[in-house]
């Protein structure tokens, strides 16, 4: 049975990955990536990696894929002159292809060794339990390190691409909260004027 | 294989006797929205529809609306526009109300009575709640139309925005149960009505139940459906019943909201009279899943208190409370309790 699911997903997964650089449009790109991380948080999950799963599929099918379709749907693509070049441009691409191939041969096949131990350690612990044990106190480090590099990354976005406009208006909210009704209203005394 | 085909069946059965009820719920639902915001608005809300053939419920109020609505949305034709992704825009609606069914598989409604007990109970739901944007995504891009396409953009942006926050108030909430899993969750609290989490996570509980009006597109943060600006929002394009999925979905969504604040901050199943010497005993043969269901009721008479009193937010507002206020506050509050929990605070922490 779990072999099935398995092959079900991995051959969805496949599936879903090639249709990531071969369909027209991209959104329709997108949502096949969408479909690609489903299938392998699917996989995972036979593995009994369930924090792994659900983590990629809350942050990125539930934040990061959203984000990119977001921006994806918004922007104005002419296929015609993506698809120039793509003759010029192949030998630079297959070469950096095959690279990241024999980079995944090598980690999958020095890993194949070690996989008993694996798993062995992974069935005794509730998944969730086991990281965070293992994240906050032997790598705790590695951890804070990681974290302050996105942060540093995340504010040099924001700073890279944030122009303040000189013309805009910006409203001010501690003002408009303490606005009081003096503030924004003049009663006016008219006496009562006769048509004529 | 024969065993693998009977825990097929027994699952299924079980999804179903969890699915009935809440679709029934969410038909309900939307009568007791338009009652109560009528009697709000002192005006009587529906009231044509009844079960004249039943003789109890002949002078029924109202009570048949839901079922006539229903089935005049079955019977109603799917336009599908011409410029549309036609794939797309039929898949839409699916994809928003299967996740917000899924999610009800790890909810327990009383002691024991869950459909999934799974370890990561509440990443799972973390995880169906965040999926469930999609559906928005796809119908506005598919639609192929600008009222649609705006309203799509809003919803991202806003329910991206307000996950964080809930997803902080979560994290408060699993420090101060110390599990993932919903049951232990309700256990956590046992005690009394004091023990419950709303007191020691009490701005936690105001962010995320707050957090959740947002999520779900609720007013006052309904600016996905601004009537006045972007005609009805996403699903101005869907007619009959791809669009009831979309109505179906945004209850029960609220309903899960409901269930999950029940179970996080209100102790879910947990009698609120427990620890009171006499009253204890008194309503000691009341089952839990009552309690539950009061409290759900409870805090989804609170979602319809909402809409039928406060204004509609300006779009950079909601951003403004989202961001601003109640993401540093949830930071802060995090913090707290992680004290509380070095203190051993009584009496919620000494364990």
């Amino acid at each position: 049975m779990i072999k099935f699911t398995f092959y079900l997903f991995a051959l969805i997964l496949i599936f879903a990955a090639s249709r990531v650089i071969t369909v027209k449009n991209p959104v329709h790109a997108a949502l096949f990536l969408v479909l690609a991380f489903f299938s392998s948080a699917a996989i995972w999950l036979l593995l009994q990696a369930e924090f792994l799963a659900i983590a990629l599929i809350l942050v990125y099918v539930g934040a990061v894929m959203v984000l990119f379709l977001f921006v994806v749907m918004m922007l104005d693509i002419n296929f015609s002159k993506l698809r120039e070049g793509f003759v010029s441009h192949l030998p630079v691409a297959a070469t950096i292809g095959v690279l990241i191939l024999l980079e995944m041969v090598l980690v999958v096949w020095a890993w194949q060794k070690e996989i008993p131990e694996v798993a062995a350690t992974v069935a005794e612990k509730p998944n969730t339990v086991a990281l965070g044990e293992v994240l906050y106190t032997q790598y705790v480090y590695p951890f804070e390190i990681a974290a302050v590099i996105l942060l540093v990354a995340m504010i040099a976005a924001i700073a890279l691409t944030m122009r303040p406009h000189t013309r805009a208006k910006y409203q001010k909210p501690e003002e408009q909260v303490r606005v009081k009704r003096s503030d924004r209203i003049r009663l006016v005394n008219m006496p009562s004027e006769s048509k004529d | 294989m024969v065993e693998t085909l009977w825990i097929l069946g027994k699952t299924l059965v079980q999804i179903v006797i969890i699915l009935i009820p809440i679709i029934l719920a969410v038909a309900y639902l939307t009568y007791a929205e338009r009652k109560i915001i009528g009697y709000m608005q002192v005006r009587i809300g529906p009231n044509r529809v009844n079960f004249s053939a039943i003789p109890l419920l002949r002078r029924g109020r109202g009570l048949g609306q839901p079922i006539a609505d229903t089935l005049k949305l079955l019977f109603k034709e799917i336009i599908i526009p011409s410029n549309s992704d036609r794939f797309l825009f039929v898949i839409a609606p699916i994809l928003s109300i299967a996740p917000a069914l899924a999610a009800w598989a790890v909810i327990p409604f009383a002691d024991g009575w869950v459909l999934a007990d799974i370890n990561a109970g509440v990443l799972y739901i973390l995880a169906m709640t965040s999926i469930g944007v999609y559906g928005v995504i796809i119908a506005g891009w598919a639609s192929n139309s600008k009222y649609a396409f705006l309203s799509t953009l809003r919803v991202t942006a806003q329910v991206v925005s307000y996950e964080i926050a809930m997803g902080f108030a979560i994290v408060g909430v699993l420090m101060a149960a110390g599990s993932l899993n919903l049951g232990d969750i309700v256990a956590a609290q046992k005690g009394s009505i004091i023990h419950w989490f709303w007191l020691p996570l009490l701005p936690l509980f105001v962010i995320y139940f707050i957090s959740g009006v947002a999520e779900t597109n609720r007013a006052p943060f309904d600016v996905a459906e601004g009537e006045s600006e972007i005609v009805a929002g996403f699903h101005v394009e869907y007619s009959g019943m791809l669009f009831a999925l979309f109505f179906l979905a945004e209850y029960a969504n609220m309903i899960l909201i409901s269930a999950l604040a029940a179970i996080m901050f209100l102790g879910g199943w947990l009698s609120p009279f427990q620890g009171i010497p006499v009253l204890e005993n008194l309503f000691s043969w009341v089952p839990g899943i009552f309690w539950m269901l009061a409290k759900m009721a409870t805090l989804l008479f609170f979602f319809l208190w909402f809409r039928a009193t406060f204004p509609r937010y300006r779009y950079d507002q909601i951003m403004r409370l989202g961001w601003k206020i109640f993401i540093p506050i949830t930071l802060v509050w995090i913090v707290l309790v992680g004290l509380f929990i070095l203190m051993k605070l009584p009496p919620w922490f000494v364990a």
